[in-house]
């Protein structure tokens, strides 16, 4: 288990025994991996399977009850989630959260200038505030939304707010950003036109996402691991994870599983 | 030596403010007539409803019309006064549908400028000199407690306000309406996934919150005097009441509405200089230390 | 963000209001004027409470907390060490921002109601301290206080007559105005709009908003303590009724009124505040509550942007139409 801190390149992201109980219910179960740098990860699961509450985990919204969150060889179990995002940890919402009364462009100056360390400034020099524009209209063109930055963010599309969301995400230069969900609720048009942008950004950049669409899982994912019941059942490439005969009983079956379920009640 | 004088100071104690602990008790009844309307409504509708001090004030006012001025009975004014203050909700109910999308910000605001209007109409109507209403007859007499002699009426409000929390706290804990309400104060698109016309459920209590308020200020009539500026000084108490006593619950509206009736009294009784810092510092450090109150979830 | 782009007329219409309330009190007699330094002062503190309720959307119900802290200190630094106007504002400002960078330490914990009844609470219990604390206030008899100096000492030539304080008051206002205007453009005023408009969002971006809204907390706090100077500066005298509820209610009916995240607005809405309270409450038999009430709700309703929105919309609609025309040709 030590070892892994005192690696030369420790994994973007890696948790150990993580563990989360509301109450009596145990949501995680000790649920340990590791995600690589520069990795496209998927983690998918069954509903309930506690892939929500270990994403709220990993970005701070939640606090585990046991285990360690160890983000680039630092160990950020009780950093705060503002902190984790300063420190690199990036992510985008499901519920797409975005400043809907300002401008495309505004939304993702708010994120540079922190990034950017201009914020806090009252009189920040007229080079600095285009530098900030500038950055921001770079973001945009490179999630696809160049040509939209004056309308204000509540009236875009909902694959358009998405993008936004990624763009936002980025301007805090993360190492590793967390995907909760992607193209969920997009049209088939609106998630190729996703993927296809997700596909262009730089190989430096660490995605973890949580998704439930088998098609970009598989399109994506250069790693997959999946959660049942709060414990991780399966970890490995997409080929490995396609002939997993736990993750097709968990996952594929999930009628019959949730029938079980209801049994054992 | 000690033991017993520590033995007798707990009677003496009592005796000497027991008039004050009696009158906290009545204040504190009647805020919880205030306090338990506008946690529910805050609950339900997350409307934070500033125009309620003005419904209080300006239900004192009306059975103050109908009981005095027309010379009607007590009972006929009570009966008045709370279906002005059931109307009163469902015209605020109408009032905020238009801009319920607009978030909590607005809606508390545009009830903060209801407020401004009524307290204003009220002085129109009854100007700003004290009014009274004179207890019913049969309750204006003294009765006996503990040694002491204390006012028949005062009693009858505590009972009342009493019973009133009672009843309130059985019918959303242990009735099927009370249920959907519950459940609509925790995931209100739920329960109209049920079915439930959320909307109406709102109405009712909105109804129920402002006819309590208006019920309030019936009762309270004979023991606070009507004038203007009555309606904010309710207000802020319940208020208070309910940030200690945690949005949203019953329980915890009553039990803050306790706590702040004997800051009021017996706190004043005791030390005078310090009691309104009593009130204010309470909520802070509540605030400080349980941020969704006593009895708050979340 | 229509209202906010510059036109080309905007420079020329600030500089003629700029000129016109230089050369107002050619134009006013000495109740206006005075009418006029009143509004111009309230308008700041109006301003001040829009820092916090339009722009970072924390609704205070007790900004009047700031306004009297700063009237208080400059009261009694004028009774009891000097009447200079600049050691009287220094005195305001300090004091004020530092008590409400107490306040606002806790406040800025809660959200929604609790912010707002938290305020509300801090501003009741200053009134009340301002009533009891009889030795140094004299309670609700007031404090009569001497004529602000503009020289060292007592020495100095006095800031007497309407005219040589409207002037000092509109160079303080403008100043006060100046900065907050500054202050919103800033990198640092647009993450408190981004506040308003997502918080949760921002913490994920990596601001610590309680720090920011601290920071917006206090920096309001300190141009209302400047206002609460000129306050008691112009009339000489100062009593609990200068932190009661109404203070606090007016100024935030004057900030809906005039139109939320635009400061401009809530002096105008100031000035509509004012003129309803002087000059109609005869008509109105003393009712200028009701009047400023319904005015308000109508607001509340129709005009969610306040009287400036409408001006905005009403130029936005002319600009459409001018842009329309000149691009139907292309």
């Amino acid at each position: 288990m030590t070892a892994g801190t005192e690696r030369e390149d420790p994994p973007a992201l890696e948790l150990r025994d993580v563990t989360k109980l509301y109450g009596e219910l145990l949501v995680l179960d000790a649920v340990s991996l590791s995600v690589d740098v520069g990795a496209r990860h998927a983690l998918i699961g069954p509903n309930g399977a506690g892939k929500s509450t270990l994403f709220h985990v990993i970005t701070g919204t939640q606090r585990v009850t046991r285990g360690r969150i160890v983000f680039a060889g630092k160990e950020i179990t009780r950093v705060q989630e503002h902190v984790r995002t300063q420190l690199g940890l990036g992510r985008t919402f499901q519920q797409t959260s975005l400043f809907d009364g300002l401008s495309v462009l505004a939304n993702v100056e708010l994120a540079v200038q922190q990034q950017a360390g201009v914020a806090r400034r009252l009189f920040p020099s007229a080079r600095r505030r285009t530098r900030v524009s500038e950055r921001g209209r770079e973001l945009l063109s490179l999630v696809g939304l160049g040509s939209r930055e004056a309308i204000p963010a509540g009236a875009l599309s909902h694959g358009q707010r998405r993008q936004l969301d990624v763009a936002v995400s980025l301007a805090t230069e993360p190492s590793l950003v967390l995907m909760d969900e992607p193209t969920a609720g997009m049209s088939r048009d609106e998630a190729m036109a996703f993927l296809a942008m997700i596909v262009t950004l730089p190989d430096s950049l660490t995605i973890l996402m949580v998704e439930h669409d088998m098609d970009v899982v598989f399109e994506l994912a250069t790693w997959i691991s999946v959660l049942d019941a709060g414990k991780l059942i399966a970890d490995g490439t997409p080929e490995a994870i396609r002939g997993s005969r736990a993750v097709q009983d968990a996952y594929l079956g999930e009628g019959e599983h949730l029938a079980k379920l209801f049994e054992s009640d | 030596m000690t033991t017993p004088a520590v033995g007798a100071a707990l009677p003496g104690f009592l005796n000497e403010n027991l008039v004050s602990i009696l009158n906290g008790l009545a204040v504190g009844m009647l805020l919880f007539t205030m306090a338990v309307g506008l946690s529910l409504i805050f609950g339900l509708m997350d409307v934070l409803n500033l125009a309620h001090g003005a419904i209080f004030l300006l239900g004192g006012y009306v059975a103050y019309q109908v009981i005095v001025k027309e010379g009607q009975s007590w009972l006929v004014g009570v009966a008045v006064a709370v279906a002005f203050g059931a109307v009163a909700g469902l015209a605020l109910g109408g009032i905020l549908r238009p801009i319920r999308h607009r978030g909590h910000l607005d809606q508390a605001l545009l009830t903060f400028g209801l407020a401004f209007v009524l307290a204003d109409l009220a002085t129109i109507f009854w100007g700003s000199d004290f009014q009274s209403i004179p207890s019913p007859v049969f309750l204006q007499r003294s009765v006996e407690v503990l040694g002491q002699f204390y006012p028949a009426y005062r009693l009858a409000v505590m009972g009342v306000g009493f019973a009133l929390a009672v009843v309130v706290y059985l019918v959303v804990e242990r009735t099927q309406v009370g249920a959907v309400l519950r459940a609509a104060v925790e995931d209100r698109a739920m329960v109209s996934a049920l079915g439930i016309n959320v909307g109406r459920v709102m109405l009712a209590v909105l109804a129920l919150g402002t006819a309590l308020a208006a019920f309030g200020g019936v009762i309270g009539a004979p023991i606070l005097s009507l004038s203007p500026g009555v309606d904010a000084e309710v207000l802020i108490l319940a208020l208070i009441v309910i940030v200690i006593g945690g949005l949203g619950s019953i329980p915890g509206a009553f039990v803050g509405a306790i706590v702040i009736g004997q800051v009021q009294s017996l706190g004043i009784a005791l030390v005078p200089q310090a009691a309104p810092f009593a009130l204010f510092g309470a909520m802070v450090i509540v605030l400080a230390v349980r941020p969704e109150g006593l009895f708050g979830s979340r | 963000m229509r209202a906010l782009a510059p036109g080309p007329a905007r420079p020329l219409v600030q500089l003629a209001v700029v000129f016109l309330l230089v050369v107002a009190p050619l134009l006013l007699g000495d109740f206006r004027l005075f009418l006029l330094t009143e509004i111009l002062i309230f308008g700041l503190f109006a301003a001040s409470l829009d820092l916090l309720v339009g722009y970072t959307g924390l609704l205070s119900l007790g900004h009047a907390a700031y306004l009297g802290v700063g009237s208080y200190a400059t009261a009694l630094i004028a009774i009891h060490l000097t009447d200079n106007v600049f050691a009287g504002l220094a005195a305001g400002v300090a004091s004020s921002c530092i008590v409400a960078a107490a306040t606002g330490w806790l406040a800025v914990r809660t959200r929604g109601v609790y912010f707002l009844m938290l305020t509300l609470a801090f501003a009741q219990l200053l009134f009340t301290l301002a009533i009891t604390w009889d030795s140094l206030t004299h309670g609700a008899n007031g404090l009569p206080t001497p004529k602000p100096t503009l020289g060292p000492g007592d020495s100095g030539g006095a800031l007497d007559g309407g005219t040589a304080f409207y002037y000092y008051a509109l160079v303080a206002f403008l100043f006060g105005l100046g900065l907050l205007r500054a202050v919103v453009a800033s990198p640092f005023g647009r993450a408190l709009v981004g506040i308003r408009e997502n918080e949760s969002r921002m913490r994920s971006l990596g601001y610590a908003t309680s720090r920011y809204k601290l920071a917006a907390f206090c920096l309001a706090g300190a141009v209302a303590g400047f206002a609460g100077s000129l306050t008691v500066q112009q009339s000489s005298f100062m009593s609990p009724s200068g932190v009661s509820f109404e203070v606090s209610a007016l100024a935030l009916i004057a900030v809906i009124i005039g139109g939320r995240a635009t400061l401009v607005g809530a002096v105008l809405g100031s000035a509509f505040v004012f003129v309803i309270r002087d000059e109609l409450s005869s008509a109105f038999n003393e009712h200028w509550r009701l009047v400023l009430g319904l005015v308000f709700i109508g607001v509340v309703y129709l005009l969610p942007r306040g009287i400036s929105g409408l001006s905005a919309r009403v130029g936005g609609l002319l600009t459409r139409r001018t842009e329309r025309a000149a691009g139907e040709p292309a």
